[in-house]
């Protein structure tokens, strides 16, 4: 059919459209995906106001802020869920908003917060529902995706649940089934809303773990997160906001400072090295069992 | 599963085309169309003049007496299929509105399409004279009903909007509508006139009595271009079970795909209300029954519209044959659909 894709997963056309991008962005790193310009806002109220925002390629982007700062907004808005009343999202060359919403999702993989499955559906039926952007009508299952969820079910680790009902899953064993169901569209470049939300520490871990297996086997990692020592841990590149700006980004060593903590989040907080990594952490100052001034 | 380790999900191919294999669905599906063109047959052979289940095949297939074929063909034959016709109008519907609104609750009785459409006709019964006259006259009863559950539906549908459609929000403006119609049939019921009012309430209980071979024939066109639009669309619906977001990062244009079979679930509704009258339950119980027997997370369409036609026919069956009095088949698919749902239930509760 003419929705079938001709073009490989990673290769040829991305590296057509990342000189494109280039020499559009004049000199700006080869952005796959970037926000220019974009102003974003619900029923009249403007939550980004004239934000740009080149997505790195090939690292793990994390995207972090105080409530309410327009985080998800933007997440949102480069996924194409939101429409921004001004400015555009270009992804590989191309603003987002013309293209077919069959390609985006050919090309960008979308996990939203707290996703919920029907009761009973199975970790397999799930994961294949990934494929939809590949299929049509007539070819609603081929031997390519079943191959594709039979490794995107491996790479999650979650081949022994594939005949469980999602909802008889652990809240983190479940994420890992989304995760794996993302993969399965079989893009690059991934874009994740707060994987970790309601799940405990140690199932967090585990999660941004998976994240990074995916980020070292070539994907994009485009996520928000809530917890600022697991974004630093687990990034190569902080986007850090505040009030739909941009305050910092950089690597996460360049952008976290005591100073940029206070002036984001309004946290007076301590920056010291990670003993067990390579990246700073954070240690809040609250106003209880602080036994410094 | 001795084998080493299969595909997690089994697909087959013909040709060009491919499919993920269930076969539990296929088997469920075919076993209800069976039983679905049993009860029809049944449903033809029983009257004054019994005839043979036998004759009664063999007439529809062509092979019958003279005697037979007047009898089939002429006098029973426009009940048997309004009654089939309704009921898998009634169970596609339903599983329609129940997988948008991803809640149960969400049947066209409860949308306001039901009460929209026996609102209009009881009005055009009641009123005499002036517009109500003008109108029966130029398009008859069982369009102007088609127009009062299709305005209704599309104001639920419009007052529910805002940026998008939510399910519960769906429901309870559905709710408020249909009390809304209820309210004015009920005062226009207590208004009218003693013998309007006995012909409003035959129309108002939903009943397949004195169906004409040409109101048979506009409903089973009508479903069917219908239903012809709901199998387009139905591949493209698939993500959406999974919330409106995973459906468009999967690259579903999710309001125009639900705008377009939300109308086709209100009109295959109106449909069968203006054929049938206001058929209780059917819409409600069918996709719930039918997921259930063929163990799926989300109410299969085929196999609701088959499930909601053999519980009509069934239950039209009943009232004629096994009950005494001759009860509207509205009271007995409530009295079949509701106990069989909650059993249904009920046993899934011990597992």
């Amino acid at each position: 059919m003419k929705d079938e894709s001709d073009y490989p997963e990673n290769g040829g056309p991305v590296a057509v459209h990342q000189t494109t991008t280039e020499v559009e962005s004049e000199g700006r790193d080869a952005a796959r995906l970037a926000a220019r310009g974009i102003t974003v806002g619900y029923g009249g109220r403007t939550v980004i106001d004239e934000l740009d925002v080149a997505i790195p390629p090939g690292v793990i982007t994390t995207i972090i802020g105080p409530n309410g700062c327009g985080k998800s907004t933007l997440l949102r808005t480069l996924t194409r869920l939101l429409k921004p009343v001004k400015g555009a999202v270009v992804l590989d060359g191309e603003d987002i908003a013309g293209l077919r919403t069959r390609d985006v999702a050919k090309k960008l993989g979308l996990l939203p917060q707290a996703p919920v499955a029907p009761e009973g559906l199975t970790v397999a039926d799930l994961v294949a529902r990934g494929r939809h952007p590949h299929q049509s009508w007539l070819r609603q299952w081929s031997s390519d995706d079943a191959d594709v969820v039979a490794s995107a079910l491996a790479m999650t680790g979650v081949s022994e649940l594939a005949d469980r009902p999602v909802d008889s899953l652990s809240g983190g064993q479940r994420q890992r089934v989304w995760i794996s169901m993302t993969l399965a569209q079989g893009t690059d470049l991934l874009l994740l809303d707060e994987p970790t939300t309601y799940l405990d520490l140690a199932h967090a871990i585990d999660v941004l773990d998976l994240v990074d297996d995916l980020h070292e086997s070539g994907c994009t990692v485009v996520m928000v997160l809530h917890d600022l020592n697991l974004a630093t841990r687990y990034s190569d590149n902080l986007i850090v906001m505040r009030e739909g700006a941009i305050l910092a980004q950089g690597h996460p060593r360049d952008v976290i400072t005591a100073g940029l903590l206070e002036e984001a989040f309004g946290l007076r907080a301590m920056v010291i090295d990670d003993p067990v990594g390579d990246r700073p952490l954070i240690v809040p100052i609250g106003r209880t069992h602080v036994s410094l001034n | 599963m001795t084998e080493t380790k299969p595909s997690p999900v089994p697909g087959v191919r013909i040709g060009q085309m491919s499919f993920v294999w269930r076969p539990w669905l296929v088997l469920v599906t075919l076993l209800l169309a069976a039983a679905g063109f049993l009860v029809f047959c049944l449903s033809i052979s029983v009257g004054d003049f019994p005839i043979g289940l036998s004759r009664v095949i063999a007439t529809l297939f062509g092979r019958g007496e003279q005697v037979d074929e007047f009898v089939v063909m002429d006098l029973r034959m426009p009940r048997a299929l309004a009654g089939l016709v309704v009921g898998v109008a009634l169970g596609v519907s339903g599983a329609i509105t129940q997988s948008v609104a991803r809640n149960p609750l969400a049947s066209p009785d409860v949308l306001g399409i039901t009460g929209g459409a026996g609102m209009v006709a009881v009005f055009l019964v009641t009123v005499s004279g002036g517009i109500a006259a003008a109108v029966v006259s130029s398009v008859g009863l069982t369009v102007a009903a088609l127009a009062g559950g299709l305005g209704a539906g599309l104001l639920v549908y419009f007052l529910a909007w805002r940026r998008g459609i939510d399910g519960f929000r769906l429901i309870l403006i559905g709710i408020s509508v249909s009390a809304m119609t209820e309210a004015v049939t009920t005062w226009l019921l207590v208004s009218a006139d003693i013998r309007d009012v006995a012909r409003a309430q035959a129309w108002l209980v939903g009943s397949l009595d004195n169906r004409s071979w040409d109101e048979v024939r506009v409903a089973l066109w009508c479903s069917l271009a219908l239903m012809a639009v709901v199998a387009c669309v139905a591949f493209q619906f698939k993500p959406m079970h999974l919330g409106d977001e995973v459906a468009a990062g999967l690259g579903v244009r999710y309001t125009r795909v639900r705008a377009l079979l939300l109308l086709c679930a209100v009109l295959l509704a109106a449909v069968a209300v203006s054929a049938a009258g206001p058929v209780p339950f059917v819409a409600l119980v069918a996709p719930q029954v039918a997921m259930r027997l063929a163990r799926c997370p989300t109410p299969p369409m085929v196999a609701s519209g088959l499930t909601g036609a053999l519980l009509l026919t069934g239950s039209d069956l009943v009232a004629r044959s096994v009950l005494p009095i001759g009860l509207p088949v509205g009271v007995v698919t409530a009295a079949i659909g509701g106990p069989f749902l909650v059993y249904l239930l009920v046993r899934a509760n011990l597992r």
